[in-house]
């Protein structure tokens, strides 16, 4: 029984953000009817779709199995754009530096940065959390700011493109060498390494979270950190590692965000979302919608993704703009947190790290 | 470096300031009301970017900047009903929710922009004061007064209405009997109810004043900037979050720290614009606001206290 109501919810809360998308697409001149199965044959109308679906979701899965670390050690963090970026600069400067690497050697060397830049943005919060009782949510956001500047100021200057100096100066890194490209599973299509390796990391992230002694401290943390402090567990360090786990996940989505494109580039368009299409808020989507557990992430990464490449299918199709999906996942969140049982479950594991932190 | 430091240039970067603190002091009092009362609204982005949108909308539409402020505020105020119904009596996850109202607000003004709007259109500036219809001639005068001519009287209406509100808000915390509510109910909800506080009732009023005017500060930014776009508060509203903890909840120094914001965005773009720093050292510049911010909090985290019962949900049992 409670195991139904557990998929209940999210289900409700879906179902309210499809009546708000039709009444959208309705107001917008179109047939919902109509709209419904652009996205539908936009997300999975041939192989090639479903393949784009499931890339478009991997970011959203290892930022939102990065987030339920978070979240069930009490931290909540914002800062999955921040991490994203992070690691996609410090892979893509790698991978810059030393291009001649052959691949056997340079995925994993591209994919160890990913992590650590995205490792080092998640723990600075932590750091500033655990040592000087920064509010993780504030400090989050601010970095995430931080890290878009500084992007926007590594690809107009010291990573710019050469041959984009004398020329139109668009902010973006050059082509990487074919050595760094994620290889493509099936020929022809756009289903890359990534995708399974971000399915790997969901599963990882389950078994830290359940299995090991790591993940039961950082659950304990979450739970009353008061009683895992009697019990001799360090707080502060597990609030640390809770972030900087969280952010290497989002470091890692960085990576393939860069190393798993067409264009085989890191660009920017002086914000945020022009790289990573928002995939640090739609992570927290994912993630809440799979009631933060690590496995459920993946379908529910699955679905986003599907949401995501519907709406580009119901913008050619139909001429509805896909801003309507991030629309729709705002929606979704609202729905989410007001419901019943994962209001109590929050309440329960993120009223702690809220209160008092000033 | 020279060219910066001439009375003319300094004054014109200092008025400049005043005007871009605007939209952050806007939305980071009405912030502040609402955590004194114990709610942590983090969808002020979100409300900004539709209260926004909406003031441009209407201005592109009507001409008039009357009609396009109200309905920035009507747009905050819509949205604040549906915070506060799912966080005061739902009892929703602040900031969590908070972050579905900034994705709503940042995908529905980009939806709503592309199609009715499509590739960005300027619309007319806000009027300064010598530009107003009818009274403008009393204050022609008084621009070229030297010196501080233009810094006192160059502004649009909304700039004085905003400082004005500094110490209206003080006010209405400290003297009214709704600010000892709001104040009772962020500290003591339990107490409070006790006496026969309405927790809920003072909270929704406390978060309706907010969002009203985080819809006021975005219907502000388009219509100082005149123009609307994708993203167009690009974290302002984030920080304007982070500007009540700065703040330190008292709205004489979050009016300090929306100047100091104006000022150093004011400052790096004079500078660029002056070529005094190229557009590399502009980005780094940029990132001040929010690297200020994380030292501010990190130096007054452990000194000051903020609202006890902020980010608590009240439930009556």
């Amino acid at each position: 029984m409670k195991r139904l109501t557990a998929g209940f919810v999210p289900l409700a809360a879906a179902l309210l953000a499809f009546v708000f998308g039709a009444i959208m697409i309705l107001a917008l001149g179109a047939n919902p009817v109509d709209g419904l199965a652009a996205m539908i044959d936009g997300a999975f109308g041939t192989s090639d779709r479903v393949a784009a679906t499931a890339v478009r979701a991997t970011p959203l899965l290892l930022v939102g199995a990065g987030i339920t670390i978070a979240f069930r050690a009490s931290v909540i963090n914002i800062g999955g754009e921040g991490q994203i970026i992070a690691g996609a600069l410090l892979s893509t400067a790698v991978a810059l530096w030393i291009p001649g690497t052959p691949k056997i050697l340079l995925i994993p060397i591209v994919i160890l940065a990913g992590l650590i830049g995205g490792g080092i943005w998640g723990a600075i919060p932590g750091v500033l959390k655990a040592y000087a009782s920064v509010n993780e949510i504030l400090s989050t956001i601010m970095l995430n700011i931080v890290a878009i500047q500084l992007m926007n100021y590594l690809l107009r200057g010291p990573m710019i493109d050469p041959v984009e100096v004398g020329t139109s100066r668009i902010p973006q890194t050059q082509r990487l060498t074919d050595n760094a490209a994620f290889p493509t599973l099936i020929e022809g299509s756009r289903l890359h390494l990534g995708v399974p390796i971000a399915v790997i990391a969901a599963i990882i992230v389950y078994i830290i979270l359940f299995r090991t002694p790591l993940g039961f401290r950082l659950r304990a943390v979450g739970h009353n950190p008061d009683a895992a402090r009697a019990a001799g567990i360090s707080v502060e360090r597990n609030i640390v590692s809770a972030l900087g786990l969280s952010g290497a996940l989002s470091g890692l989505a960085g990576v393939i965000l860069v190393f798993g494109s067409e264009s085989l580039r890191l660009v920017t368009d002086g914000g945020s979302a022009g790289f990573t299409g928002s995939a640090g808020f739609n992570g927290i989507v994912a993630a809440l919608f799979g009631g933060l557990h690590p496995l459920w992430t993946i379908p529910s990464s699955f679905l986003f993704g599907s949401l995501l490449t519907g709406a580009t299918e119901l913008q050619r199709e139909l001429q509805i703009p896909n801003a309507l999906a991030i629309a729709l996942n705002g929606l979704i969140v609202l729905f989410v947190v007001s419901s019943d049982k994962v209001r109590t479950f929050l309440n329960e594991r993120l009223d702690r790290s809220l209160k008092g932190d000033s | 470096m020279s060219q910066f430091f001439t009375v003319s240039v300094l004054l014109a970067t200092l008025a400049t300031a005043i005007r871009f603190a605007v939209p952050y002091l806007l939305a980071a009092l009405g912030e502040t009301i609402g955590q004194r009362s114990g709610v942590l609204n983090l969808g002020v982005d979100g409300i900004m970017l539709l209260g926004g949108f909406g003031a441009y909308y209407t201005v592109l539409e009507t001409q008039s900047h009357l009609a396009g402020i109200g309905v920035g505020i009507a747009v905050g105020l819509f949205m604040g009903i549906v915070y506060a119904y799912v966080t005061v009596f739902l009892h929703a996850e602040q900031g969590i929710s908070g972050i579905g109202i900034f994705l709503f607000g940042l995908g529905f003004s980009d939806l709503l922009f592309q199609e009715l709007v499509g590739t960005p259109k300027p619309i007319k500036p806000l009027p300064t004061l010598d530009k107003l219809p009818g009274v403008g001639g009393i204050f022609e005068p008084l621009i070229d007064i030297p010196v501080v001519g233009e810094l006192l009287f160059d502004h649009n209406l909304l700039t004085y209405f905003a400082l004005l509100l500094v110490p209206f808000v003080t006010w209405l915390l400290m003297k009214t009997t709704f600010g000892m509510n709001v104040r009772a109910v962020g500290e003591n909800p339990q107490a409070a109810d006790s006496l026969g506080v309405s927790v809920a009732k003072t909270r929704f009023i406390a978060i309706l004043i907010g969002s009203s005017l985080a819809g006021l500060a975005g219907a502000t930014l388009s219509l100082q900037l005149a123009i609307f776009q994708h993203n167009l508060t690009n974290g302002l509203g984030f920080i304007a979050v982070a500007l009540v903890y700065f703040g330190a909840w008292q709205p004489r120094w979050v009016l300090a720290g929306a100047l100091l914001y104006g000022l150093v965005t004011a400052t790096r773009i004079r500078w660029q614009s002056l070529d005094i720093i190229p557009q590399s050292a502009s980005d780094i510049a940029a990132m001040a606001p929010a690297i200020i911010t994380i030292l501010a909090l990190v130096l007054l985290a452990s000194r000051v206290r903020g609202p006890a019962a902020l980010t608590k949900p009240f439930s009556r049992h």
